[in-house]
């Protein structure tokens, strides 16, 4: 199986110590009179990204660096695409690697889109002919016909990315390093970015992925390394290295801090009112089931109406999320002044940490919002030995409505 | 064997070729007369030193064509200035592009000399005009010794473009100093004045500049033999080596220079 030929990266005791200046040397008068104070060192204060991290990376695996801001992370990436140098160690690639440490580089706002493509094509290593050839291809997945004679300047920011990735994708690498900071974007982008992703991983291509999203993480990498403090702290597969991630921000959580925190704001057009929010428990010390109530009273005569919860970590993304409509349940004709309680109960298969809920209640067409609160109730999971990871599936869900009578 | 180095050199060439293409595309960018501008700027500076030095100062009153002489003297320096100042800030310049991908750095500034021999080649066309239209009297062998001159003039703004652009990374004082350099050393080169205004001695220490050297010898077998060369400053054919050595020294100095710094630059900038 874990043939020598089958490494394609190969990262050996690598440490970084970047060289800060105190004070900028960076004129010709201070290189003398430092000289003359005989203290240089004194100037610079040597700042460890990297410690001793070694690592390899084999043929079609999809490989994720995960840590926190600054743990060191990007510099690793940055060393992999060979832009900063290692100070000790070695790095091996074979095979043609393509970075994208940012989308669209080497893009200029005076120069028209269809100029950009073949100067962010030179970039990624694509001669004339070959950024001619994939050309009807780029403009058509971009959606940008229209506006290849255009200035980028005048390309909204969607579109400048839009084109960027199109031309990205061409890239015939056979190792793609790749930051998170590809896959921000709206929505739209997003899928698009990960669906380019199932692609790669479907044509068996390397990939290199850093990210602190788990929830990328654990869709798409094979293996992944956690770097915390310069240090590589552990390598394994996704699952286990996404809840010693979520761990380390758990430590760094006081209960304190929860219960300090107050009900979140409330928006909508204010058809419905969210009167008030319940939990079976605020705090779990086993890994039961946890119930949500909700309240709601209409203001006005409303036809439609789908309630739902969304469940949120602590970075605040929402990675759970169940609605009346999934369950195919319809409310329907509700007076003005009607009350209905409706109760949504799933199994908690969390890991340990910090929740905060969302409720919200719309019209069929998502856009129509009632009333959304954010943050409406919070509850906190810290069960020992607890092995799982956010895990939540709608499927072994329960949602029950009521209209009270009056 | 050309294979590899096919293969070795064929990122560099097509980014090369890219980016020089879009230093055109982007160059006299918004200016109605555009590309025009890379003729109109050195004739005007042409004509304006015409006026002063031929018609108030009499300078050229010493020098048979003085027009055309002034003309490919002012072309030269230009070209010179062009690449080295250009140079100083084309790493620094490309700063936020080498923290995002990693490229050979030495493209960078091989662009703005490559741009300027473009320039170059097109403005010696109009200098050709220039000689039919107000007479020279070239010699033969221009057509071996011209592009010999133009590529040492090649060869040392390039090695002083990488020395500059290198040492900028570091020390940002260099812009302000090359500025200087080249105020001085326009007057310290043979360019309004014939050399027959220079004393020996002085003469002697100015042709050791290879722009001196380059210009002087481009004169001679383009304008006009009377041109006086470091040949005959020194009375012997072999002083041509001083300026030559320099050249080559720079160059040399200056690729081990960039070479070892380039791999510093993403961080450094």
């Amino acid at each position: 199986m874990s043939d020598e030929n089958d490494v394609v990266i190969s990262v050996d005791n690598v440490s970084k110590v970047f060289r800060l200046p105190h004070e900028r040397q960076s004129t010709i008068k201070s290189m003398f009179t430092n000289v003359f104070k005989g203290t240089g060192s004194k100037y610079y204060e040597p700042q460890q990204a990297l410690k001793d991290i070694s690592f390899e990376v084999k043929k079609g695996e999809f490989f994720g660096i995960v840590g926190r801001n600054g743990s060191g992370k990007s510099t690793l990436l940055k060393i992999l695409a060979e832009i900063y140098q290692p100070t000790s160690g070695s790095i091996e690639t074979k095979g043609k690697l393509v970075p994208f440490i940012e989308l669209g580089v080497g893009f200029n706002p005076e120069l028209t889109g269809r100029e950009n493509v073949y100067l962010n094509g030179a970039m990624l290593g694509f001669s004339k002919e070959e950024v001619e050839q994939r050309y009807g291809k780029i403009v058509e997945f971009a959606e940008l016909e229209q506006h290849m004679d255009q200035k980028l300047k005048n390309y909204s920011s969607g579109m400048q990315v839009r084109l960027a990735f199109s031309v990205a994708i061409q890239a015939d690498a056979d190792i793609l390093l790749i930051d998170e900071v590809l896959a921000v974007g709206d929505a739209d982008f997003q899928k698009k970015c990960y669906d380019y992703f199932y692609l790669l991983k479907k044509q068996n291509k390397t990939v290199v992925f850093v990210s602190h999203d788990m929830g990328a993480i654990r869709s798409y990498c094979d293996e992944v390394v956690l770097i915390e403090q310069s240090e590589l702290q552990q390598q394994g597969k996704p699952r286990d290295i996404s809840q010693l991630y979520s761990k380390m921000f758990l430590k760094e959580d006081t209960p304190q801090q929860v219960a300090e925190q107050t009900p979140g704001r409330k928006w909508g057009n204010g058809v419905i009112n969210i009167q008030s929010v319940s939990l079976a428990s605020d705090s779990f010390s086993t890994l039961s089931e946890q119930t949500v109530g909700v309240s709601l009273k209409a203001v006005e005569k409303v036809n439609d109406m789908v309630v739902g919860v969304a469940v949120k970590n602590k970075s605040g993304d929402a990675f759970y999320g169940l609605n009346t409509a999934e369950k195919n349940i319809s409310i329907s004709n509700c007076r003005s002044g009607e009350e209905l309680t409706v109760k949504f109960t799933f199994p908690l298969n969390l890991s340990n940490g910090n929740y905060t809920v969302d409720v919200a209640c719309h019209g069929l067409d998502v856009g129509n919002v009632y009333e959304w609160w954010n943050d409406a109730a919070h509850f906190s999971v810290n069960v020992p030995e607890n092995n799982s990871s956010y895990n939540l599936s709608a499927k072994n869900a329960k949602v029950s409505v009521a209209k009270n009578k009056k | 064997m050309i294979e590899t180095i096919k293969q070795r050199y064929r990122y560099p060439s097509l980014l090369l070729r890219q980016l020089v293409k879009t230093d055109f595309q982007l160059r006299y960018h918004g200016s109605t007369l555009g590309y025009l501008w890379t003729l109109i700027r050195p004739l005007a500076i042409f004509a304006i030193l015409y006026v002063v030095f031929a018609k108030f100062l009499r300078v050229g009153d010493a020098v048979p064509f003085y027009a055309v002489y002034l003309l490919l003297g002012i072309m030269l320096w230009n070209y010179f200035v062009e690449v080295t100042s250009g140079s100083v800030e084309a790493i620094v310049g490309k700063g936020e592009l080498l923290r995002k991908i990693n490229f050979p750095k030495y493209i960078v500034v091989l662009t703005g000399s490559v741009s300027a021999t473009i320039n170059l080649l097109i403005n010696s066309v109009v200098l050709t005009g220039f000689m039919l239209f107000l007479g020279a009297d070239p010699s033969l062998s221009a057509v071996v010794v011209v592009p010999l001159l133009f590529a040492e003039l090649f060869v040392f703004s390039l090695g002083v473009g990488f020395l500059l652009s290198a040492l900028f990374v570091r020390f940002r004082d260099v812009q302000y100093i090359w500025e200087v350099v080249l105020q001085g050393a326009f007057y310290a080169t043979p360019i309004l004045y014939p050399l027959s205004f220079v004393p020996e001695a002085g003469a002697k220490i100015l042709m050791l500049n290879p722009i001196a050297q380059i210009i002087q010898d481009a004169r001679r077998v383009l304008i006009t033999p009377e041109s006086v060369t470091i040949a005959d400053v020194y009375g012997n054919a072999v002083a041509r080596l001083v300026p030559l050595a320099i050249v080559i020294v720079v160059s040399i100095t200056a690729a081990i220079y960039f070479r070892k710094r380039s791999r510093f630059f993403a961080e450094e900038v």
